[in-house]
């Protein structure tokens, strides 16, 4: 468990950054307690600095997790995001797809989202924009990038790709193994 | 048993007719319907009036049997001996044909001929259709006198109607003679199955020897059958023994039974069999053939219990609160769903959670902004209902042992957005090593899942002595290590909760009492659970602390949870009190030291210092008698002699 290097933590907040935009200062200078990220055998976990203090104590071979899970540095030194850090990017999420009850299912199994289940979008977004995915009822289901921007989509088919699929809470069943 | 019975009686029946005249024989022979169609011609005349009126018919029926009566009469009467000879669990149904004919006959014994031929004309004709039917009932009717009777009935009022009055008296004295005929035959009816019933019964309280083994294993129908026959007897066993069969006879014939039954081993079903009582015991083995009631619990950090409720019945998920004593559990009856699948599980609304495991976490009540140790959580489920508890404030540390289960813990920590949880891989036994001073400690312990059979059958076969031995070592070393972790000194704190799925004392009153003894400085405190068995505070040949009955016992058959068991203790201070270090140090040296020479500590001290010294020089008896010398010099002068042995060594 270390703090990330400078090339780390740019890589990392580039890539959040396509989700939650300059919302990231949100998640450093926090009103009521302060909060690290920290590195632990290529993942990034976000976590009070109080949990981490106690943490120290436990060895680096046994500690397992730490606080919330926000994703991983490939091989390659490129950093992908998973689906656990879901919480805080939707609570900070500048652009959002809703989508309807009959879209949901194929969004979970890790399907591309089609216009015919998009219930609404964000207004202005733009093309190849992080989105956060939620039901109707407004629970966030997952996040993706989006294929086209909302005035392209308009035009498009029923059956046209309008959001890339990147992480869906079906992963916590469907990846359980390789996720943590 | 009907089939057998109602084939000899046809056999008997025809052994009569053949000795009777043959048209009594087909009329007798109404047994199956072929005979009956040949008696139908017959029942031209008789049955009508045998309708028609009972007085009408009377002589007739007399006379028309009588012919037959005189020759038939011994072979009848022998028929009839053989009858009930063959076949005396049916005689009800016989006595019932009886009554019928009394209808007819008015005083004289009927021959049973005479009887029959009425009996069957009449029934021939008003019942030929179902005259199989009505056989069958005469069956029935052996088992459930009451029908019978109502059709007599029926037939009573039928003949009372149409009854003229000039026969009146007749009537009321043949009805009377019926009536106290049936009586008779009744009872003798009765007395016959009652017999026959003991007869049944004396096999079954026969207690079988060993060479009926390989008997016993042949049908589950008969072990159950005498399964239920000893715990019959072990309940009233001063009437019921048998002879001077010793209630230990009984024990483990029974034992051996269940174990067949319910597919135990022996060794697991001796250790439940005797924490309850004969007939609850059986009750708790049948409650884990039948699985445990679906119950999920509400994220409370996501969402709350109404919200998802709603959810789910959209979904078209048919649930229920769980019950008063909890405020997050809802049971799940049925689903069109896979209940663990729908996007609201994803979304980690609420875990898939066993009724009891949320026992342990309301007794723990964990308080906003402690520090949890949760020690063996994998899959997480209480630990995250410690965390939903603490509502994300504070910190949980969840540990588990087995590396491949922290992932599934892991997962359920992040679905269910647990964001102060600590995840790490330590066995329980390092714990106050890794970190200790925490505010409350849960340890749910590995144990031998003797309370979730239901689940896992395989707990039935695969645990032998041994295992028990070690799991319960591991569980007193776990619970050590529980007590140690925690701070007494926290302000809203110092709790260990410890648990187990299992029913079973040795992994449960023993531990707790095993902490209590080494760990003087907790106490047992109520766990806060309004429902539950108090804990054993004896157990054959153990006794426990008395405060042991402060802990809880859950069981599959009482509550329609797993079995479980919950224990809450209480740290006053942080230091062991020497006192009990030294008492078990005694305990440990007393087996190696003789006891009469403690004296104090300092003297003790010095003997060690002093023999070591001292051995190094001489032979045995010289050393024995150096120490003799010694122990003298003791009692007269202790301070002097350490010094003087230190100076003199170098």
């Amino acid at each position: 468990m270390r703090p990330l290097t400078e090339t780390e933590t740019k890589t990392f907040f580039e890539k959040l950054a396509k989700y939650i935009g300059r919302n990231i200062t949100h998640l450093i200078d926090r009103g009521d307690e302060t909060f690290c990220f920290r590195l632990h055998r290529d993942r990034v976990y976000y976590v009070s600095e109080d949990v981490m203090k106690r943490a120290t104590n436990v060895g680096r071979d046994q500690l397992i997790s730490i606080g919330v899970c926000f994703g991983k540095f490939t091989k390659t030194g490129k950093f992908r995001l998973h689906v656990t850090c879901l919480d805080y990017i939707a609570q900070y999420a500048k652009h959002k797809v809703w989508i309807k009850p009959n879209g949901e299912m194929p969004f979970l199994y890790g399907n591309h989202i089609v216009k015919a289940h998009i219930g609404r979008v964000t207004e202005d977004t733009p093309e190849h924009q992080g989105v956060i995915v939620y039901s109707m009822t407004d629970v966030p289901l997952g996040f993706g990038v989006t294929a086209r921007s909302t005035s392209d989509t308009r035009k498009l088919q029923p059956t046209a790709i309008v959001v890339f699929h990147q992480a869906d809470i079906g992963e916590y069943l469907r990846q359980e193994d390789t996720l943590f | 048993m009907a089939g057998r019975q109602s084939t000899t009686k046809k056999v008997s029946k025809q052994q009569a007719n053949a000795s009777s005249s043959p048209k009594k024989a087909n009329v007798s022979n109404n047994t199956n319907s072929s005979a009956k169609r040949k008696a139908a011609p017959l029942s031209d005349s008789t049955p009508k009036r045998a309708k028609g009126g009972k007085a009408a018919s009377k002589p007739t029926g007399k006379a028309g049997a009588k012919a037959g009566k005189a020759s038939a009469n011994a072979d009848s009467s022998e028929s009839e001996d053989d009858e009930s000879w063959a076949y005396g669990a049916v005689s009800q149904s016989d006595s019932e044909g009886e009554d019928m004919e009394d209808d007819f006959v008015s005083a004289e014994e009927g021959s049973d001929i005479e009887v029959g031929q009425l009996d069957d004309d009449f029934l021939g004709d008003e019942f030929a259709e179902s005259d199989e039917e009505a056989k069958g009932e005469g069956a029935d009717m052996f088992a459930s006198g009451g029908e019978s009777e109502d059709e007599e009935e029926e037939e009573e009022e039928d003949i009372f109607a149409s009854n003229s009055e000039d026969s009146d008296d007749d009537d009321m004295e043949a009805k009377s003679r019926k009536l106290d005929e049936a009586a008779k035959a009744q009872a003798e009816a009765a007395e016959a199955e009652l017999q026959t019933n003991m007869a049944l019964e004396d096999d079954k309280f026969v207690l079988p020897g060993d060479d009926h083994e390989s008997l016993q294993s042949t049908d589950l129908q008969v072990v159950l059958a005498r399964i239920q026959e000893i715990v019959r007897v072990l309940n009233n066993f001063r009437d019921l023994r048998e002879g001077n069969r010793s209630r230990s006879d009984y024990i483990s014939q029974l034992l051996k039974d269940l174990c067949l039954y319910y597919g135990y081993n022996e060794y697991l079903m001796e250790k439940l069999f005797y924490i309850f009582p004969v007939s609850e015991a059986i009750e708790f083995f049948e409650a884990n053939e039948v699985p445990r009631p679906v119950t999920i619990r509400t994220n409370t950090l996501k969402t709350r219990r109404r919200e998802l409720a709603q959810a789910l019945i959209n979904r078209g998920v048919n649930l229920d609160p769980i019950g008063k004593w909890s405020k997050v559990g809802l049971q799940v009856f049925d689903s069109p769903v896979p209940i663990g699948a729908t996007p609201e599980y994803l979304a980690g609304h609420y875990m898939l959670q066993a009724a009891s495991s949320f026992l342990p976490v309301m007794a723990l009540a964990p308080q906003e902004h402690e520090r949890v140790l949760d020690m063996a959580s994998a899959p997480g489920g209480k630990s995250t209902y410690i965390a939903a508890l603490l509502k994300n404030t504070g910190m949980v540390f969840a540990n588990d042992a087995n590396k491949d289960r922290t992932k599934a813990l892991v997962a359920n920590i992040h679905r269910l957005g647990v964001k102060n949880a600590v995840v790490c891989n330590y066995d329980g036994r390092e714990f106050p090593g890794v970190i200790g001073g925490f505010d409350r400690v849960l340890l749910d312990a590995p144990c031998s899942g003797t309370g979730v059979i239901s689940k896992d059958a395989s707990v039935k076969t695969n645990k032998s002595e041994q295992d028990f031995q070690m799991l319960s070592q591991l569980q007193k070393q776990l619970v050590l290590s529980a007590i140690d972790s925690v701070d007494a000194g926290s302000a809203t704190g110092g709790y260990i909760v410890y648990s187990t799925c299992s029913v079973v004392v040795e992994e449960n009153e023993d531990v707790v009492n095993y902490a209590l003894r080494k760990r003087p400085n907790v106490k047992l405190v109520s766990t806060g659970l309004d429902f539950g068995k108090e804990g054993f505070t004896r157990y054959r040949e153990k006794t426990f602390h008395p405060t042991l009955s402060l802990t809880r016992r859950y069981y599959p058959h009482m509550h329609n949870m797993d079995g479980f068991y919950v224990a809450k203790f209480k740290k006053l201070s942080n230091k062991i009190p020497a006192k009990k270090e030294t008492e078990a140090d005694a305990d440990d040296v007393e087996e190696f030291t003789p006891i009469s020479e403690d004296s104090d500590k300092s003297s003790d001290k010095a003997k060690a210092k002093a023999p070591k010294v001292t051995f190094n020089a001489d032979e045995d008896e010289g050393l024995i008698r150096a120490s003799r010398a010694k122990l003298l010099q003791t009692q007269k002068g202790i301070k002097l002699r350490p010094k003087k042995s230190s100076e003199s060594k170098p």
